[in-house]
């Protein structure tokens, strides 16, 4: 593993279900760096095609540009892997359903899960290195440097395949993970920077596909996780297939249309119930109104107190692992000074006012702390601890996380049962050792199977791997003694050894993990190398800035033909065609930092430009065009990658 | 996922070569991290085996040693290092879980004497088959009920006179419970002051108060989960 580089930058990254984000410490603040179309949120999607005649090499769009994708083409288009990662064939059937995409059919039962694609297919990790990669290359823009060290959140619940699954991911990027660091202890350390407070903590997280609860204990800058309970496979997502079930029933019953045949008017639909729901969060009402195939419209009112009612169940289920999370850090809801709200779902209002039942908060005259932007307090708590790995400034010197197992660790014993060796809720890295001895004269090989969970029956756990210790000297039954270590490092994520103690030989180890990739998969799925060389970087930056340039270039050439450009006073015009005239020059040498400033100049020059044309596009939209007609116009007359990309309709 | 971590000890510092004692975290004299100590639980923390701890300046202690120990602070080391504070650092929180709660810290010594405890893997139902003699009938009772309440709630029916007489059952078996614990925190006393034959005679009583302890909070669980069902 490369040693960590002094001058070389650590990013915290938030690979999440639905956004993703990468975040760095400027001076004693973390912040988010913006993608090149100057927003802090990448969208967790990404849209392949297969270049004709490229050799197998697909073209990948990730983020806000693949998103437009998925309405038009989506079958190409895969969203939401988070929730595939680290996970059997048989654990996501139901997930399926609910996806355009479709997996390989000849994948066997044990094997990883492909996604399949026309003619490729690929693995849930490829797909997740393919967002780490852009926002790898987001951050290289932003530093104008190469960046190879990440720290990497994960849901506090996640267990140990979907924390390998995420490391893989990473590798596959061109990444060293230096930590996977659990998503709400994150928020806490973004929070307890500029507040050296102590006391017990709650941070609740709601996000687009995980739900995770963490109690935390703060002092001295000591942040000691108490307990972690959650829910891997519930977020806002479930909530949009709520309102989009309602939506494609009704559309069914009243229009005599099954738009579960048309995959591209599903996520339309799914487009608008995301609206709506968002909507809901600051409105008491928010409407529904799509144009079907056949030329009806189906229009519908969602109340919000109707809303609530829908969501209930869904929401209800977050109550379970709070409370169990109090009990197993042995406080009670009193007990607990502060509230972090986490996660894009925690600005539905039900779902404060549910926190605020489960922690007393307003009895106690207690607000949730919501001072940081819940979508990007988890991405700020990763560069805080990436920070502290790079042991790089003053701020974060006196910092340390000190979390825990969200499961308990096991083996199978007879019978079926499971013999617990590492509790959940244990402080990590921990360890713990276990004899074992063989049954039978002259055996020379003892099978032990690994679960993680918390239920008595072994087939009810995670299955997390079946290993043989081999090599045992052949000796009467019951007289070998293997030692076993199992170790589950600072990541979360389990390492075992074993020895014959009478003959002192270190047992081997074969392991068949039971979902995941070998070294050797890994290894051929990381992404071009292209990526990685110091001169290829360059070269890629200063390809990247012509890019851009040219890009806005070929905007600002089709600017007269809008009939927003007769607005504008002559001297703007005329301040445009020469920040015009510079980039062009600029772009001609090879300084990619020139060509980026002068590409800025000219985006600064086109602002007031920008608005004329967003507010054309409006009234253009009252006129009868629809909003999607207008946003189309514009994002063809304006596709810059760069500040006027607001205009974009999304 | 899997590897063999070699945890050879070796006697002189790796660093400076000086030779030191082997169960010491840090090289005492160029203070550079060292592989896990051979001792005990309670030598981590610099402490001699008792039962009686001062909880608060073992959380001090314990926080002490992380700063200075956790794979967070050796992102830059050298790979020995990384697997050493990696190795360090899962023994101070096995260590540090283990002490600062008191059951875990009274079996764990109890182990270190060489006293044997019921296995910790049997499972719920072997555990259950021991009933201590004076408790017999009172169990046969709670037991009865206990099935009956379980048997309403499928049903869908109530009955509070039985709910009644199980959080009464509750109540004394809980309270039966801190008898343990008082007994059990007076043979603290007697093994961290006593000489030999005195603590012998403790462990004694405290492996049987243990697996009375075992029991009775079994059934007090039980009880909970049945009346909050």
């Amino acid at each position: 593993m490369a040693e960590l580089n002094s001058n070389g930058r650590v990013v915290g990254i938030d690979l999440g279900t639905t956004n993703s984000l990468v975040a760095t410490m400027e001076g004693d603040t973390p912040q988010v760096i913006p993608g090149v179309d100057g927003s802090n949120l990448v969208p967790s999607v990404v849209a392949l095609d297969l270049i004709p005649g490229g050799g197998g090499r697909p073209t990948v769009t990730v983020g806000n540009s693949a998103r437009k994708a998925l309405i038009q083409t989506p079958e190409r288009v895969i969203y939401s892997v988070k929730r595939l990662m680290g996970r059997g064939l048989e654990e996501i059937q139901d997930e399926l359903k609910l996806f355009p995409f479709h997996l390989a059919q000849d994948v066997e039962a044990g094997e990883i899960p492909r996604i399949q694609l026309g003619e490729l297919r690929f693995t849930p990790p490829e797909i997740s290195a393919y967002i780490l990669r852009q926002l790898k290359r987001n951050a290289e823009r932003f530093f104008g440097a190469q960046v190879t060290q990440a720290v990497i959140t994960v849901p506090a619940y996640f267990n140990d395949a979907q924390r390998q699954a995420t490391k893989d991911a990473g590798r596959m990027a061109g990444l060293d993970v230096l930590r996977l660091v659990n998503e709400p202890t994150a928020a806490a350390l973004a929070y307890g920077l500029d507040r050296a407070k102590e006391g017990t903590i709650a941070v609740y997280d709601l996000g687009g596909g995980t739900f995770d609860i963490s109690i935390l204990k703060l002092r001295d800058g000591i942040f000691e996780v108490q307990s972690t309970n959650g829910d891997t496979h519930l977020g806002g997502d479930d909530i949009d297939n709520l309102l989009l079930a309602i939506a494609l029933n009704e559309i069914h019953a009243e229009h005599g249309v099954d738009l579960r045949l048309h995959p591209g008017a599903v996520q339309a639909v799914r487009k608008a119930a995301i609206e709506a729901k968002i909507l809901l969060s600051s409105e008491t009402a928010a409407h529904f109104d799509i144009e079907l195939p056949n030329g009806d419209r189906y229009q519908r009112e969602i109340p919000r107190d109707v809303f609530e009612l829908l969501i209930e169940p869904v929401l209800k289920r977050t109550a379970g692992p709070c409370k169990q999370a109090l009990a197993d850090a042995g406080v009670t809801p009193e007990q607990i000074d502060e509230v972090v709200l986490v996660g894009g779902s925690t600005r539905i209002p039900a779902v404060r006012q549910l926190v605020d039942r489960l922690f007393h908060l307003s009895q106690r005259g207690k607000r949730p702390h919501t001072e940081l932007n819940p979508d990007e307090v988890v991405a700020l708590g990763a560069a805080v601890q990436a920070d502290i790995l790079a042991g790089a400034s003053k701020s974060t010197e006196e910092m340390l996380l000190l979390d825990v197992t969200p499961l308990s660790l096991g083996i199978e014993a007879l019978g079926g049962t499971v013999a617990r060796i590492i509790q959940r809720n244990s402080t990590i890295p921990a360890s713990a050792t276990e004899h074992f001895t063989t049954g039978v004269d002259g055996q020379t090989n003892v099978a032990i199977h690994v679960l993680q969970g918390e239920r008595e029956l072994a087939a009810d756990c995670r299955s997390l791997a079946r290993f043989d210790l081999k090599g045992i000297p052949p000796m009467s039954a019951g007289l070998p003694r293997i030692e076993v270590k199992f170790l589950i490092d600072a990541d979360g994520i389990l390492h075992v050894s074993a020895r014959e103690q009478r003959s002192g030989q270190a047992a081997q180890i074969e392991v068949k993990p039971t979902y995941g990739l070998t070294d050797e998969q890994v290894e051929s799925m990381i992404l071009d190398s292209f990526d990685n060389a110091e001169a290829d970087f360059a070269k890629r930056l200063l390809i990247e800035a012509r890019n851009e340039a040219e890009t806005i270039l070929a905007a600002v050439e089709r600017a007269p033909q809008n009939p927003a450009w007769a607005a504008l006073r002559g001297e703007e015009q005329a301040a445009i065609f020469a920040a015009r005239d510079r980039l062009a020059e600029i772009k001609q040498g090879d300084d990619a930092a020139q060509i980026r400033n002068a590409t800025l100049a000219l985006d600064q020059s086109t602002r007031r430009f920008a608005e004329l044309m967003m507010d054309a596009a409006v009234s253009s939209a009252l006129r009868g065009k629809t909003m999607n007609d207008a946003g189309e116009e514009m994002t063809e007359a304006v596709t810059a990658p760069h500040a006027m990309a607001p205009a974009e309709f999304k | 996922m899997f590897k063999v971590l070699d945890s050879a000890v070796p006697i002189a510092c790796w660093s400076c070569s000086i030779g030191h004692n082997d169960s010491t975290l840090f090289c005492p004299h160029c203070s550079k991290i060292q592989p896990p100590p051979g001792g005990d639980y309670f030598s981590v923390f610099g402490l001699e085996p008792k039962l009686n701890l001062d909880l608060s300046a073992l959380e001090h202690e314990f926080h002490r040693l992380s700063r200075k120990l956790h794979p967070d602070r050796f992102a830059r080391a050298e790979e020995n290092e990384k697997q050493w504070s990696l190795a360090d650092t899962a023994l101070l929180n096995d260590a540090y879980r283990t002490l600062r709660d008191p059951i875990l810290r009274t079996e764990y010594l109890l182990k270190l004497q060489g006293a044997e405890l019921s296995a910790d893997s049997e499972s719920r139902s072997e555990k259950d088959a021991r009933v201590p003699a004076d408790l017999l009938e009172e169990v046969f009772d709670l037991n009865m009920q206990l099935e009956e309440m379980r048997a309403m709630r499928k049903m869908g029916e109530s009955d509070e006179s039985l709910e009644k007489t199980l959080a009464e059952a509750k109540q004394q078996f809980s309270g039966m419970l801190s008898a343990v614990d008082d007994e059990l925190r007076e043979a603290w006393r007697a093994w961290d002051q006593g000489d030999a034959a005195a603590q012998l005679e403790s462990q004694k009583r405290m492996v049987a108060l243990l697996d009375r302890r075992r029991y009775l909070s079994n059934l007090v669980r039980d009880v909970t989960e049945t009346l909050g069902a």
